[in-house]
């Protein structure tokens, strides 16, 4: 099978009145890679959900072609049902059963298939989602966050061709969301299952995402391996104060006295602060444009730990007036700084030249 | 309290008639107040009020119109005779046929109430995990209806064991077969026979206020349940 077979492969029009009144379009055309997790990240009201469910079948006014893993799903012809679509969806609240306790709603989806195979599956999503001690219990008696990773259980053990998530933290307060996100972490690590995750928060995008989706009015107007779509300044993602880019690293050295690490990536190291991860782990760093300065040439007598040699690769206008968006290549990693103009003018910044970029802040996301 | 013979066969026949017909009517009554709580037909307006005028309509106005269509020359008549069993009127399986028309709202409306209040959630997450509508319907639907049902089921048992108009158009008065409790409680007083209408009338208040006490309790119990699960 060619890696187009494998692919989910969208193209769907889909429109309706909103509350009756405004006329909403989707209209998109998306091909999301087979395995990892593709955020669809849009402002409220741009499509997400929208499209969402017609990913599972459930607006039945959908027209146009979908195509997942080699499976055709629609085409002008044949609508397949919901029930049909080897799918699972995760809902923005757990929705889970209220008639039914843990153990009967992870296992409502294999109510007509018993076997071994079904047990096995069944005691791994149990054990991964940590939800053994639960099982007696009902619904009501869950935290938001138990209850989600129930709801997340049972859609999984069906074992679907794509996990379709909506905004699944987002009715979970701080806390709780930090509870559930390693069991996400987790479930991306362990399974090549090919996850589409809705959300408005950039946070949780540059944490779990490795290919990304941004609707605009009820269109994909931008879609690509993460970094690529971060460090795009003149695409229309507007992140504000939380542009920036994500970078994968490796843990190589510990400095104990100080409290740092030494990550490695691509195209340098960055020190970072320690947080007990071991030799070889693989971190996910995310660094904003905003903690950026730019110096001519590299100064010692700064409190800014990590300084590197990099190269002007563009300056994109801000929505800012005051400000740029420089572009910047270390080796083959891009990064963005957010600088003002009178600064830029100052240093007679511009394409090609060689500079040193200041990195006040590096947050580890994982 | 003791009770004639006449009495008890009246009494023993009601509540025959009333579980026969409630029974006829869960069965007929789920599926149609399921379509009712989930269709976006047009017909979903014009059947709603086909099954709510026997609220409205006199019993008498049912019972005579059915009277005419269970006759030799009626679309009901026709049919019966067709397959070699007569026509319906004056017959107990008359009775329950017309006791299921009049006591329909009495079923689908708490129940259509009870499937709407499920919202279209459940369903669609049932529906991504593999349920088709057959599924939907008994493993979803039926189960979150459950006070629902009690509901129905109380409320068509009491309302057709209080039937009385639709009886008589259609019924008549013979004993073991059509006379019910209701007819016979008629019987007493027309034969100002007042000491036993009053130990039947008496008895089915009795009856009428322990049903709805038991439906009111049940009901408050499921709104607490419904408040909790949302909360």
């Amino acid at each position: 099978m060619n890696s187009a077979a494998n692919q989910i492969s969208a193209k769907l029009n889909y429109s309706f009145l909103e509350n009756n009144q405004r006329k909403f379009q989707l209209d998109i055309d998306l091909d999301l890679p087979s395995k990892g997790i593709t955020a669809v990240f849009g402002e409220s009201g741009s499509g997400k959900t929208t499209l969402l469910r017609c990913l599972a079948g459930l607006e039945k006014g959908a027209r146009g072609v979908l195509r997942v893993k080699g499976e055709v799903w629609q085409n002008e012809r044949f609508t397949m049902p919901t029930h049909l679509r080897k799918v699972g969806y995760v809902f923005q609240e757990a929705s889970l059963f209220p008639h039914l306790n843990v153990r009967e709603n992870i296992k409502f989806g294999l109510r007509r298939i018993t076997g071994d195979k079904n047990k096995t599956r069944y005691r791994q999503v149990v054990e991964q989602m940590g939800l053994k001690k639960f099982l007696d219990n009902h619904p009501n008696e869950l935290s938001g966050g138990e209850r989600q990773r129930v709801a997340i259980a049972r859609a999984l053990v069906v074992e679907p061709s794509v996990l379709l998530m909506d905004e699944p933290l987002v009715a979970l307060d701080a806390n709780r969301k930090r509870e559930i996100l390693p069991y996400l972490e987790s479930l991306h690590e362990t399974s090549e299952l090919p996850i589409i995750y809705v959300t408005h928060s950039i946070d949780e995008v540059a944490r779990l995402a490795d290919y990304m989706v941004v609707m605009r009015e009820g269109r994909a107007v931008g879609q690509g391996i993460l970094s690529d779509v971060l460090e795009d300044t003149s695409s229309p993602v507007f992140l504000g104060e939380d542009m920036g880019v994500v970078i994968e690293a490796k843990v190589v050295e510990r400095d104990s006295h100080w409290n740092l690490v030494r990550a490695e990536f691509d195209s340098g190291h960055l020190w970072v602060r320690d947080t007990g991860d071991k030799f070889g782990k693989k971190i996910r760093v995310r660094i904003l444009a905003r903690d950026i300065s730019l110096a001519l040439t590299n100064h010692s007598d700064t409190s800014i730990i990590n300084r590197l040699r990099a190269r002007v690769v563009s300056i994109n206008d801000h929505t800012d007036p005051a400000m740029l968006l420089v572009n910047l290549a270390l080796g083959n990693t891009i990064v963005i700084a957010r600088i003002s103009k009178r600064s830029a003018s100052q240093l007679k910044i511009e394409s090609g030249i060689e500079v040193w970029a200041q990195i006040k802040g590096v947050a580890i996301l994982r | 309290m003791k009770f004639s013979s006449d009495d008890l066969t009246a009494l023993y026949l009601t509540l025959e008639l009333a579980a026969t017909v409630t029974l006829i009517l869960l069965l007929l009554g789920a599926p149609l107040a399921w379509w009712l709580a989930r269709t976006q037909s047009w017909f979903k307006g014009p059947i709603g009020a086909v099954v709510a005028l026997p609220l409205v309509l006199p019993p008498t106005v049912l019972g005579f119109y059915l009277l005419l269509a269970m006759g030799p020359n009626g679309p009901i008549g026709q049919v019966t005779q067709s397959i070699g069993i007569g026509t319906l009127a004056f017959t107990y399986p008359g009775l329950v046929f017309a006791s299921v028309l009049y006591s329909l709202p009495f079923v689908v409306q708490p129940l259509q109430n009870a499937f709407e209040a499920i919202g279209d959630r459940p369903l669609e997450v049932a529906a991504t995990l593999g349920a088709g509508k057959l599924k939907r319907f008994f493993f979803v639907g039926v189960p979150m209806a459950k006070p629902g049902f009690f509901t129905a089921a109380v409320l068509g048992f009491a309302h057709t064991v209080g039937e009385f108009g639709v009886v008589l158009m259609i019924g008549g008065n013979i004993p073991g077969e059509t006379r019910v409790v209701s007819v016979q409680v008629y019987d007493h007083v027309e034969a100002l026979a007042y000491g036993q209408a009053h130990q039947l009338a008496l008895f089915l208040v009795l009856f009428s206020f322990a049903v709805l006490l038991l439906v009111y309790g049940i009901q408050r119990n499921s709104y607490r349940m419904l408040f909790r699960l949302n909360s």
